[in-house]
């Protein structure tokens, strides 16, 4: 059951030397309840995606193509695409939120958590009182692990754990289906940002909301996410769960990644890497984007263009995709 | 042989504004005490730990970018005592520092060349224009930026963060220095350059026999690129030793917290649920050993008296009050 559909969706950057393509032909499904990771370089188009399904695209980013369609619990769906000015203030908050990278800039600095919480209640719940909006409030607060005192203190005298989770309690206000997270943790040290993933899963599982977690760090989203996507240029490369991603990664990148990161436990493998950088977007190589940093590339990679396509990805037959050309399409048929 | 030693370095911030406290004083950030780090010839060192512990400032100080509130640094064995001057200058030359952000670390008006052939000149390594050229292209050889020519009249715009990072290692490497401090050298990189630019730092190290300090709050990359790691909290140095030991069995608490809470993909320990706080404030730290408020092992004597070091052999050492008991610490 998905709750968002994402179909051939497409980002440029207008630019005077011509569109830049951030994001191209994506297509993705949310399903309800789950956490997707979606993982990526800088420049992979990974927030630029999660900001077109937000809606928050300014311009000069333009979506130029797709679809994105949310599914209510209901079954009615909505074209997110097409929303009007007011509807889309609907639409936010009470069925998709958004938590960014720094909540010290999403929070107002002027304002107190507790009454920015109130804010977003009596905008969007009308029907509230004034006491239930307050205590309605505290309690999310003390959802996220923050003290009941804490609700007047302004986003300064909070740390970065505890704007983060502030930021989180706003997010939940009005039991949202899906919650988008932008590199939720990544300014935050590694013991908060353990306590507030913790936060999150708990978070979900009583609640009920689906996720999409959005950061660089893949071995930090293999243990968060029940599945990943791929991201490598503006492109989707590979999609599976994450126990399937960990174990046997299908396309070149993502195995490259896996082979990158130190680990902590276990014998001291050798660390493989991936050579070369990550391409300009302004001219992308022909063909697959990966293929010139591929130690596996064919002469067909620098010339057709793979497409994401179904394979045989997961011990438990589940439906990875990979966009490879090797090996008929399955990509590579190495463990990590 | 030991090429830079800080010995009981402490640096405590005085705030130009801010509250008063009693007496009418400001109440400084202890942000370092008492931290003693050996650095040696060809090998690198890490030192770890959370965001605001103070592992830069550490850095700084043995760069001497601002002096210490009390305690010695040693250079070759020598006390260093000049705070100005040719001594001091030379003292700036041998010591180096790289910094996380190349974005911020490059003048974006300066071509690369620029950027290099300043500190050549500074430091008088070169008399004509020709042998900077043929420097700078050495050291550009040096830092993989090839074909080396193209590099040279770059801009740092031009350059993937990457690039400009090795630009950023050769412009240390120009004035010939004995000792490199990377602080968080690759924490602003995209993960599949992050090794490239680690295993130059490590092939340099090996290579010239420089020694290098790497600061990282990634304990796991530690592991792979430094010999050994000392582990910082709240401006103090609580656990050392060979990095394979640390990472594989530590004996601090907070070394503990610090390896369980890295991400791993491989973990296979259930996840433990717990809330673990956040680290102290320095302008008024807990009395005692700093981590005894979120230490789910402290006893009554963590929170009144500093733990000393203890020494456990094979050059490791803790400040734990508990470092003899190791079925505690280690939980």
């Amino acid at each position: 059951m998905n709750v968002l559909e994402i179909r051939d969706l497409g980002v440029d950057y207008l630019s005077q030397s011509g569109a830049v393509h951030a994001v191209a032909d994506v297509s993705l499904d949310l399903r309800r309840g789950e956490i997707l990771g979606l993982a990526g370089e800088s420049g992979s188009g990974k927030s630029t995606l999660a900001n077109a399904v937000a809606r928050l695209l300014r311009p000069p980013a333009a979506i130029t193509s797709g679809s994105v369609v949310y599914h209510r619990q209901d079954g009615t769906a909505v074209d997110v695409l097409a929303l009007k000015r007011d509807e889309l203030r609907a639409f936010r908050w009470k069925e998709l939120a958004v938590v960014f990278q720094s909540a010290m800039n999403s929070l107002n600095p002027v304002s107190t958590v507790g009454a920015q919480i109130e804010d977003v209640l009596r905008i969007h719940a009308p029907k509230m009182s004034r006491n239930d909006r307050s205590e309605r409030a505290v309690e999310l607060l003390q959802r996220v692990g923050i003290s009941a005192d804490r609700r007047r203190s302004y986003p300064h005298e909070l740390s970065g754990g505890m704007r983060q989770r502030a930021a989180i309690a706003i997010a939940l206000a009005l039991n949202p289906e899906v919650i988008i997270m932008d590199e939720p943790t990544t300014a935050l040290d590694v013991v908060v940002q353990r306590d507030i993933l913790h936060e999150i899963r708990a978070l979900r599982e009583e609640y009920g909301f689906a996720v999409v977690f959005i950061t660089h760090d893949l071995s930090l989203l293999m243990e968060i996410s029940d599945r990943i996507a791929i991201m490598y240029a503006g492109r989707v490369v590979e999609t599976g769960t994450a126990e399937a991603l960990h174990r046997t990664p299908r396309h070149p990148y993502t195995l490259g990644l896996l082979r990158s990161f130190p680990r902590l436990h276990g014998p001291r493998e050798e660390l493989l890497g991936i050579p070369g950088t990550p391409p300009d977007l302004r001219s992308l190589p022909p063909g697959c984007a990966f293929h010139p940093r591929c130690g596996r590339a064919v002469e067909e990679c620098s010339t057709r263009l793979p497409l994401l396509t179904r394979g045989p990805n997961g011990s438990d037959g589940s439906d990875g995709e990979v966009a490879c050309l090797l090996n008929g399409g399955r990509g590579v048929e190495e463990t990590s | 042989m030991i090429v830079l030693e800080g010995r009981n370095l402490t640096k405590h911030f005085t705030s130009a504004r801010g509250p008063r406290g009693r007496l009418g004083k400001r109440p400084p950030v202890r942000a370092v005490e008492d931290v003693s780090i050996a650095l040696r010839a060809g090998s690198v060192s890490a030192l770890v730990g959370e965001s605001g512990c103070g592992k830069s400032t550490v850095a700084r100080l043995l760069a001497q970018v601002y002096p210490a509130t009390s305690g010695e640094l040693l250079l070759r064995g020598e006390p260093v005592r000049a705070h100005r001057g040719a001594a001091f200058r030379d003292y700036r030359r041998q010591v180096q520092l790289i910094f996380q952000d190349p974005f911020s670390s490059l003048n974006p008006f300066h071509r690369v060349r620029y950027h290099l052939a300043r500190p050549l000149r500074i430091h008088g390594h070169v008399r004509s224009d020709e042998e900077e050229h043929r420097r700078v292209a050495e050291l550009l050889e040096r830092v993989s930026l090839t074909p080396v020519e193209q590099f040279m009249d770059k801009l740092p715009h031009e350059l993937s963060g990457g690039q400009r990072q090795r630009v950023a290692i050769a412009r240390a490497l120009a004035v010939e220095p004995v000792a490199l401090i990377a602080d968080e050298p690759v924490s602003m990189l995209d993960v599949s350059i992050r090794l490239g630019v680690l295993r130059l730092l490590e092939d340099l190290a090996k290579e010239s026999g420089l020694a290098l300090l790497y600061i990282t709050h990634d304990i796991a990359s530690a592991r792979y690129f430094a010999e050994d790691i000392t582990v910082m909290y709240a401006g103090r140095l609580i656990e050392s030793g060979p990095s394979e030991a640390v990472t594989q069995s530590p004996r601090h608490p907070y070394t503990r917290l610090l390896l369980e809470s890295a991400p791993d993909p491989d973990r296979v320990t259930p996840r433990d649920t717990a809330r673990h706080g956040e680290p102290p404030s320095l302008i008024d730290p807990p009395g005692g050993c700093r981590f005894h408020p979120r230490c789910p092992v402290a006893l009554p004597v963590c929170s009144t008296e500093v733990p000393g070091r203890t020494e456990l052999g094979e050059g490791r050492w803790t400040h734990c009050w508990q470092a003899e008991t190791p079925e505690l610490t280690r939980g």
